[in-house]
């Protein structure tokens, strides 16, 4: 649809215009980390982040959110439809996006996440540092060529900025001295997509991804389940930072008059140890082995079996935040595929 | 109000048209939308119960579709949801989301066949759903024999009910429990003692069994005695269920969803899914 190139300074302008326009949540940084937040200037905006603590996903999936108050007036429901921006996407983390995209309108469209999606403008950046985790690389998740709204690639001091659909036309025509990319920026753009195939493959994945799913459905008793599993601690931060998870816990509550209240969901946990259970304290997944195997089942079975692709982007998140140092995806995804 | 179509998590009202104690433990009661519609519902399917500030709950919808506009269901007592509902009366209002999830084969696989019902505990209220159906459609299908089984005298549930069934023509009751209370002249023994009382023909039987997790191997390895093709064998599985739609992953045994993909389920289908059984 069009690829603009623009300088550092105008770019800048621009995102400020867009602070002005609508709200927009955009990657800063935290301590020596990086997160997506509100973003009051522009100068703020971190594009050369490595990765965020957690995905944009809590946009569309927040991680406690009210289904709906109750009271004398009956059952109501209400989302917030405010369009808003959401600035800075790495592409594995688009990826993500488009596969909730599928996932929560499967059979029953989710409302509050499609409300959500539909007043979002999603605005992908290129990855300009690479995390110590990433692999990517290795899944083709390393650069989106569709489906984004705008993407916006740096490219030596200009920025490259192209419209993927309607609303990121829009904003784009908002940009001050945008000329047109010519052959000689597309092809500095395809260079570093090249580039950052290679070096987003930081953990080194063996396994053939098309044949992750016939590999698992033959590893169910595979030793490495144990062996990893007994060091877990159940404490589900691999599913927290995991941008394609997306189970979640729904919870009831009364106001102080005893009679309103809401019903709200939250983000919940394969690998915490109740998740499977049901009145009588009879678990179905009494095992962290269990548990643990269903996490990678789900990542490399049985959602790719729904939506055609391997439901874990190479973000490396959960690498970092497992304390056991058991929850690297490729460590598994290797020995099974060697198995 | 959201945008969009309908809101897959938002309750509609029902009102409590009858309530009653069956045992210590379980209330029967009966349902009906304020909307006037009736649920729609087929055997074996169930409905999200809800209790607003308190929580939701999975509960089979134990009538057949033919009870004018009303469903019933039958509530064990055993956390928050289910304990208030047991102090709930006629009169009162409920949420209801559903109904959900797949039914007994009534008007497919059950047709013109021979059927066995193995209900163990609780199982007879899902399946009463379909038991029902099919006493209402009796000539649609051959001969039909229910047994049952609780722990104890004192638990057994639908007792007028199985001695009317038991009186119909070509209908065979068996009942048992594990443990005799005083009075008890019927038979003693966990359900599968019950297999040596019965015939069943492999050509042209259906067999439906809902019960605790742990019956199941069981029961089903007292039907393939007889030979029966395992597409002919039917479960209804419990699973840990928060929305019902296929969305917030608690059902999940292994890729399959129980809320969608069953709960009832043809052990055809299931007999090399790990977690099923
Ligand atoms: C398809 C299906 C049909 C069912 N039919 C019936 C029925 O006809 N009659 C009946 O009495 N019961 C039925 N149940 C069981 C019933 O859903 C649970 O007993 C009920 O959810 C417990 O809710 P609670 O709020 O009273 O307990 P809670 O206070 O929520 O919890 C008590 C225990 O139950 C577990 N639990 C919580 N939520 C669920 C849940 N949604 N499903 C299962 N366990 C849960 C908790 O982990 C805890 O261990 C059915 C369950 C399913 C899945
Ligand atoms: S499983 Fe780990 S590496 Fe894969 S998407 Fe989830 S958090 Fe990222
Ligand atoms: S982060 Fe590590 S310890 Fe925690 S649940 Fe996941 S695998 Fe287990
Ligand atoms: S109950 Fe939520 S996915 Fe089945």
């Amino acid at each position: 649809m069009g690829t603009k190139k623009v300088s550092q300074k105008d770019f800048e302008k621009w995102v400020e215009k867009l602070i002005g326009l609508q709200k927009v949540f955009g990657v800063q940084s935290k301590d020596d980390k990086y997160e997506f937040g509100a973003l009051l200037k522009a100068e703020n905006l971190r594009l050369d982040y490595d990765i965020t603590i957690l995905p944009p996903k809590k946009y569309f999936l927040p991680s406690t959110e009210q289904l709906f108050s109750f009271g004398e007036s009956g059952f109501n429901s209400s989302v917030d439809g405010e369009p808003f921006i959401l600035f800075g996407v790495h592409p594995y983390d688009f990826v993500a996006i488009r596969q909730l995209d599928v996932l929560f309108s499967m059979k029953n469209n989710d409302v509050y996440y499609q409300t959500r999606r539909n007043a979002a403008t999603i605005i992908v950046c290129d990855v300009e540092n690479i995390s110590e985790n990433a692999f990517s690389g290795f899944l083709g998740f390393d650069h989106v060529e569709k489906g984004f709204d705008l993407l916006v690639t740096k490219t030596g001091s200009d920025y490259l900025v192209e419209s993927g659909s309607d609303k990121g036309k829009k904003l784009l025509s908002l940009m001050e001295n945008a000329v047109d990319a010519q052959a000689a920026d597309i092809s500095k753009r395809s260079e570093k997509w090249k580039k950052n195939r290679e070096l987003l493959k930081k953990q080194l994945l063996k396994a053939n991804v098309n044949e992750l799913p016939a590999a698992l459905g033959k590893a169910y008793d595979h030793k490495i389940w144990n062996e990893k599993a007994e060091k877990c601690f159940s404490c589900g931060s691999c599913n927290l930072v995991c941008p394609t998870c997306y189970c979640f816990d729904v919870q009831d509550d009364f106001g102080w008059d005893l009679k309103s209240g809401e019903r709200t969901r939250s983000w919940d946990g394969c690998m915490i140890e109740n998740f499977a259970t049901v009145a009588g304290d009879h678990n179905f997944r009494k095992n962290k082995s269990d548990r643990y195997r269903h996490r990678y089942y789900r990542k490399g079975k049985y959602v790719p079996e729904k939506i055609g692709e391997i439901a874990c982007v190479g973000c490396g998140r959960c690498i970092s935040a497992c304390v056991a140092r058991i929850a690297n995806p490729v460590e598994i995804f290797n020995a099974v595929a060697e198995a | 109000m959201a945008s969009g179509a309908t809101n897959i998590y938002l309750p509609e009202y029902a009102t409590i048209t009858a309530a009653k104690q069956m045992t210590e433990t379980e209330m029967y009661f009966s349902f009906k939308l304020d909307s006037g519609k009736p649920l729609g519902h087929m055997p074996g399917q169930f409905a999200e119960v809800s209790l607003p500030g308190i929580g939701e709950a999975p509960i089979s919808i134990s009538s057949s579709p033919g009870s004018n506009g009303t469903f019933e269901m039958v509530i064990r007592k055993i956390g928050n949801v289910t304990n208030k509902i047991h102090t709930m009366k006629q009169g009162e209002k409920i949420g209801i989301r559903g109904p959900f999830g797949t039914t007994f084969p009534v008007e497919t696989a059950m047709k013109g066949k021979d059927i066995v019902f193995i209900c163990a505990g609780l199982g007879i209220v899902p399946l009463r759903s379909a038991i029902q159906y099919v006493m209402e459609n009796r000539k649609n299908y051959g001969k039909v024999t229910i047994l049952s089984g609780t722990r104890t005298p004192s638990q057994r549930l639908f007792i007028d009910e199985l001695k009317k069934w038991a009186a119909i023509k070509d209908v065979t009751v068996l009942e048992t429990v594990d443990i005799a209370e005083d009075g008890w002249t019927g038979n003693v023994g966990v359900i599968t003692t019950l297999f040596s009382k019965v015939e069943i023909d492999p050509a042209k039987t259906i067999a439906l069994i809902v019960g605790p997790p742990v019956m199941y191997k069981f029961a089903i390895l007292e039907l393939r005695k007889y030979n029966m093709k395992h597409q002919d064998i039917y479960v209804s599985l419990e699973r840990h269920m928060k929305c019902g739609v296929g969305k917030c992953g608690h059902c999940q045994i292994n890729n399959l969803y129980c809320c969608q993909d069953g709960p009832v389920f043809s052990y055809a289908d299931i007999e090399n899914i790990r977690e099923a059984i």
